[in-house]
Formats: structure tokens, sequence, C-alpha cells
């Protein structure tokens, strides 16, 4: 048992938390109020890797594994929840499906530019009849000559705007349900693929999500991603990737809402003394503390499975369930324990009570990481 | 260009000092590169991008001195030497015979350095080491242009700019304002582990540690006492004027 980071990750968090507290921290209010993200700030973050997180070193990335990127992504969760998307979206969910099932020409072609965030990446799932029922797609894929005809909607999805290079699912075997579905790079270039209506959402600012329109939209057959059939098996691998990065950032984002409420309740008295006296306040202070400690354990240790090469389907389910659950109720305490001044929109707080809202939905809900985890318990058990 | 950066590794300024048995405690602080010698270890990296060399960087200090000389390298030096050596550990004196000492091991156009550090505030090691080197010193420096062999720097002189040429070999000093040091990147910190780091002792370096024995002793070290709250005086203007000159001449006996 080693529950010591290297000198090295050490680093990394050092100066990712230096460059968040500096760049971008100053200008979090601004983004919230621009539902934009300032060009200078994800020029300084190309500038400092930050888009070559999951990306191996030898196609220009960090090559760190899991526990480095959580170690990155949590001190990326200390900060505006809507950058930390941009960099979460494009590093997870936008990047893992050619790092993990790309050919090497994919790679070659892709990763090096995606790694110094010339290129950003996105993930189109979702569409509006195939949300947690994930196979129940309507894109349609067809094969004709050297090329892919792509047709169908996607919608609510995270760095449309920005993006330039999206891992697409879409049916090309309408006859085999979830078996017939495929997985394709798509440049925003590509003929036919349309940026449609952005969605204005309850947080999350500063990053859009947008419905993307494909209307025969060509696609090349050499960017297929994987093999034909197996687009659903690679949708969940690549979401289930992206799970321990997802409870990180949370974790992050949990630890600033506890170091705020914390130092809020050392100076703010009422009743003759600071209300960290109140034992009502005390309370709800050591239970977000032990949230949290428990969401870091749960973290890493997920992630120590993964670079072991274990599985990790029930750990992982378990940690986007509970990094969710306790990012809301850490927020929730947060607001309660700033009072008037946590309802407050010049103050951060409410902010990352909105923001904390939607990690209990997307990249699977709370509802279906407990399917998750009963029906591998249920295997378990069977055996 | 063969460029020297010494560095020291101090308590991040945002610490609290406390003591300990007369000794300052350790315990849990985080350690820095001296922000001065950070401006210096930026301004090496900078000249070495747009006009090409070596960047060394130097420090002489215990074993977590390592991560400090591992951040200069994750900022872009090329190599680090550590005189890691308990023996050598000492005053001003020691020290700069120690930097000097190594630096001439190799022939270094420019040593650059902070002109103090932040813990002692001693401001002594780079002008020491000039002249331990027989070079010219220009220090707290807040501009500097290298053309050919020559350097051109600015600074600061009572609120105006002095500006002077010297030739190379040159040892400058960096204060604040000479630049804007940047954040380790990702990927520099990555490459900073195959970089490397030498470790030295006196016995590398030919020195006898007897023979640069520190020429001064620290007697006692203790915090500054407590700020008392200040004295609002009240009442009639003429009675304050009154109770001021009066305190002034008794209490505080400036006057």
């Amino acid at each position: 048992m080693n529950f010591e980071l290297s000198d090295e990750i050490q680093m990394l968090k050092k100066s990712v938390r230096e460059f968040v507290q500096h760049e971008v921290e100053p200008v979090a209010m601004q983004i919230e109020r621009e539902d934009r993200i300032p060009d200078e700030v994800i020029e300084k973050s190309k500038e400092m890797g930050l888009f070559g997180i999951s990306i191996p070193e030898e196609y220009g990335g960090l090559g760190i594994n899991m526990v480095g990127k959580c170690a990155v992504y949590e001190e990326i969760g200390a900060t505006h929840n809507g950058y930390t998307t941009l960099l979460g979206a494009h590093s997870g969910i936008g990047t893992v499906g050619i790092v993990e099932m790309g050919t090497e020409a994919q790679k070659q072609k892709y990763l090096p530019a995606m790694a110094r965030g010339e290129k950003i990446g996105a993930f189109a799932l979702t569409e509006p009849e195939a949300g947690s029922n994930a196979a129940n797609l309507k894109t349609t894929a067809v094969k004709r000559g050297d090329k892919y005809i792509l047709n169908g909607t996607k919608h609510y999805i995270t760095n449309a705007l920005v993006a330039d290079v999206f891992t697409v699912m879409a049916v090309t075997d309408p006859d085999k349900g979830a078996k017939g579905i495929t997985s394709f790079i798509v440049e925003k270039d590509f003929p036919g693929f349309k940026v449609g209506k952005v969605e204005p959402k309850m947080g999350l600012h500063g990053s859009q999500s947008a419905e993307i329109v494909l209307e025969d939209c060509e696609v090349p057959v050499e960017n297929v991603l994987g093999e034909e059939g197996r687009g659903y098996v690679n949708a969940l691998k690549i979401l289930a990737n992206g799970r321990a990065g997802l409870a990180a950032r949370n974790l992050g984002s949990c630890q600033k809402l506890l170091d705020m409420s914390v130092r809020y309740a050392q100076e703010r008295v009422q009743f003759g003394v600071p209300i960290i006296e109140h034992q009502a306040v005390a309370h709800m202070l050591a239970e977000m503390a032990v949230d949290i400690e428990a969401l870091r354990s749960l973290v890493y240790r997920v992630a120590w499975m993964v670079d072991e090469g274990k599985r990790v389907i029930k750990e992982a389910a378990m940690l986007k369930l509970f990094g969710s659950e306790v990012y809301n109720r850490v927020a929730d305490k947060a607001v309660q324990i700033h009072g008037g001044i946590g309802y407050i929109s010049d103050y951060p707080i409410e902010r990352f009570y909105r923001d904390a809202r939607i990690t209990r939905i997307y990249e699977g809900t709370s509802e279906i990481q407990k399917n998750i985890i009963a029906s591998q318990l249920n295997r378990e058990y069977s055996k | 260009m063969n460029i020297l950066v010494c560095l020291k590794q101090t308590f991040d300024t945002e610490e609290k000092i406390v003591i300990e048995n007369g000794e300052i405690s350790e315990d849990g602080v985080e350690f820095v590169i001296n922000p001065y010698d950070e401006y210096a270890v930026e301004e090496a990296i900078k000249i070495k991008e747009e006009q090409g060399g070596e960047v060394t960087v130097l420090s002489v200090g215990p074993s977590r001195a390592e991560s400090a000389l591992r951040t200069a390298l994750a900022m872009g030096a090329d190599k680090a030497i550590l005189v890691d050596d308990e023996s050598l550990f000492g005053d001003e004196y020691t020290i700069s015979k120690v930097l000097a000492a190594v630096a001439k091991r190799d022939s270094y156009d420019l040593i650059l350095g902070g002109y103090m550090a932040v813990d002692d505030g001693s401001a002594q090691v780079g002008p020491r080491l000039a002249e331990e080197l027989d070079i010219p010193h220009i220090s707290t420096i807040t501009g500097l242009e290298v053309n050919g062999d020559k350097v051109k720097v600015e600074k600061d002189v009572e609120g105006d700019t002095e500006i002077i040429e010297a030739s190379m070999p040159v040892l400058l000093t960096a204060q604040q304002g000479l630049n804007e040091p940047r954040y380790p990147s990702l990927p520099g910190i990555m490459k900073a582990k195959k970089k490397p780091l030498e470790r030295l002792t006196a016995g590398d370096i030919g020195i006898n540690p007897d023979e640069i024995k520190a020429k001064t002793e620290v007697l006692d070290q203790f915090l500054p006492p407590k700020k008392e709250a200040g004295k609002i005086l009240e009442g009639e203007l003429d009675d304050q004027v009154k109770e001021l000159v009066q305190l002034l001449r008794n209490e505080a006996k400036v006057i």
C-alpha cells in the first residue's frame, strides 16, 4: 500500500494548481457572465500542455498514467467548471476513443494536433431518443464506395462549438441493434457536417452544448474507429474510461467548496462567535470533509486499478455515482453554510451549486450507474 | 552561449515561520525556487530560446533542493548540478567559494542569479562569486539584452534607469521586474525527469571544507515582537498635540 503521489505527479499537480489560481480563477466570474472562455485562457492552457493530458508521449502528449491524470484533473476541477468541462471533455471522451481504438494512421493524423490543442475533441453519442438508452440510435451510416454517408441529429454535444474532431456513433446495420453501431472520426469540415442549435443551460457556462446535424455527411472509410459493429462497446469503454477523470474533477470542485466554507465559517460571526463554533455548522463541515476524503480515496484507488490493468466496470460506476452525489451534497452544504451570500451570483458558491447538478445526469445518470453496479453484483454472485 | 544560473531553494513566501527550540521548523513547509533566482532562470531560458545555447542550473543545498532544480529543468533549463554535501553548507563566504569551484569546471559566458534570497536577504553571494571568478558583475538588473559578446542591462537607481554595457563573461543578478517567470509546462515537467542532474560533494570539486568554514555564526533566532496596537489620541486638538509631544518625549523618547 502506498498513498503517496510520485514527485513528478506532485510537481504536475502544483504547476496546474498555480496556473489555475493565477490564470483561470481571476476570470471565473467573466466566464460565467459571458458564457465564454477567453481566448487568452485557452491559448495559455495550450502552452501549459493541458490539452495533451490523456495522449501518449509518442504522439506529443504527456504520457501519464490514470493516477497522474486524476491528480491533474483534481486541480483543474478547483476552478470554473465550464473551463474544466472543456478540457475534460476533450481529454476524456473526446480523445480517448482515438487513443484506445485508433489505427496507427489515425493516431498519427489526429493526436499530435489534439495534444497541442490545435484540434479540440468531442464525443457525439446522445440523440433526442437515445439518452440513457444509448443503443437506441437513429443516426445512420451507409457505405458508398470509399465513404460512409451519415445522416441524423446528435444533441447536447459538449464542446460542439469549439471542437474539430468528433467521435460519432451511428447505425451501420439496423437489424443488429447494439451490435449494428459503428464509431467514426468525423471532422467538422467534412461535407454535410453542421453544428445546430446551442442549448442554453442552467450551469456549465463557458462550455457550450449544441446539436450536431449530419446531412449526407461524407466520412472516408479510413475514419471508421475500431471495428464496424463495435461502436456501442467502444462508446461504453470510452465512457467508462472518462469516469475516473470526471470524478477527479468533481473532487477538485468539492475541495474548493470545503476550503471556502471552512474559511467563511471561521470569519463569519453570528451570536457573538464565528459560526464554525455553532455545532450545526461544524457538523456540516465535518460531513463535507468525510465525503471528500472518501471520494479522494475512491478516485485514486480506481485510477490505480486502471493503471494496473484491472477490470473496473463496477468500481468506475461506483466512482461516477459517488463523485456526482458527493459533489451535490457538498455544494448544497456550502450554500447553506454561506447563507445569503451562497445564493448571490457575485459569489462563486451558487455557480458550483448549479454546475454540480449536471454531474448526476451526464456521462451516465446516477440511476444508470446503479444499474451497472447491480448487474455486476448479480454477475459476481451468480458464479 | 553557455549560461549558468545559481539558485537557492527557499521557503514559499506565503509560509508562516515557526521557531522550535531555537531552530526554524521545516515541518510541512512548501519550498520554492527563491523568487529572485526564478527571474534569473526565466531570463536564461529566454536567452537560450532566442539565441541558442545551454542553461545549467546550480544549487548548494540539501537533497530536498533537487525539487527546485527539477522545477528549473521543467521550465526549460538543460542540466542541473546539486552540491549536496553538508560539510560545504555555511554562510555567504562558504557558498560563494563552493559555487566558484563548480563554475570553474566549465567556462560560462553568462552567470545569472537572484540579487538576494528571500530567506536571509544578504544579497552577497552574487558579487562574492564574481570576485572569486574575477569577472565583472552588475546587480539588481531589470532589463537585459545580449548582443554578440556584450550585454546591455537596465537597473533602477533611485527612481531613474541606469543603462550599463559590459563584455562577457559577466555575472548579473536579477531584480523584480526583469521578467514574468513561466509556469513549468506539463510536457516540460515530464521531460525534466530525463535531464541530467549531477550531485557533487567536496571531494568531487577538490575542496577541503575546513578551509572554507563559515566566517559568521548564528547566535540566536527569534521572531520579531508582536506589534502592539496603536494609540489614538482623542479630545480637543490642542490637548491632543500636548499629549502627543509629551508621549514622543517620555514614552517613545524620540524628541
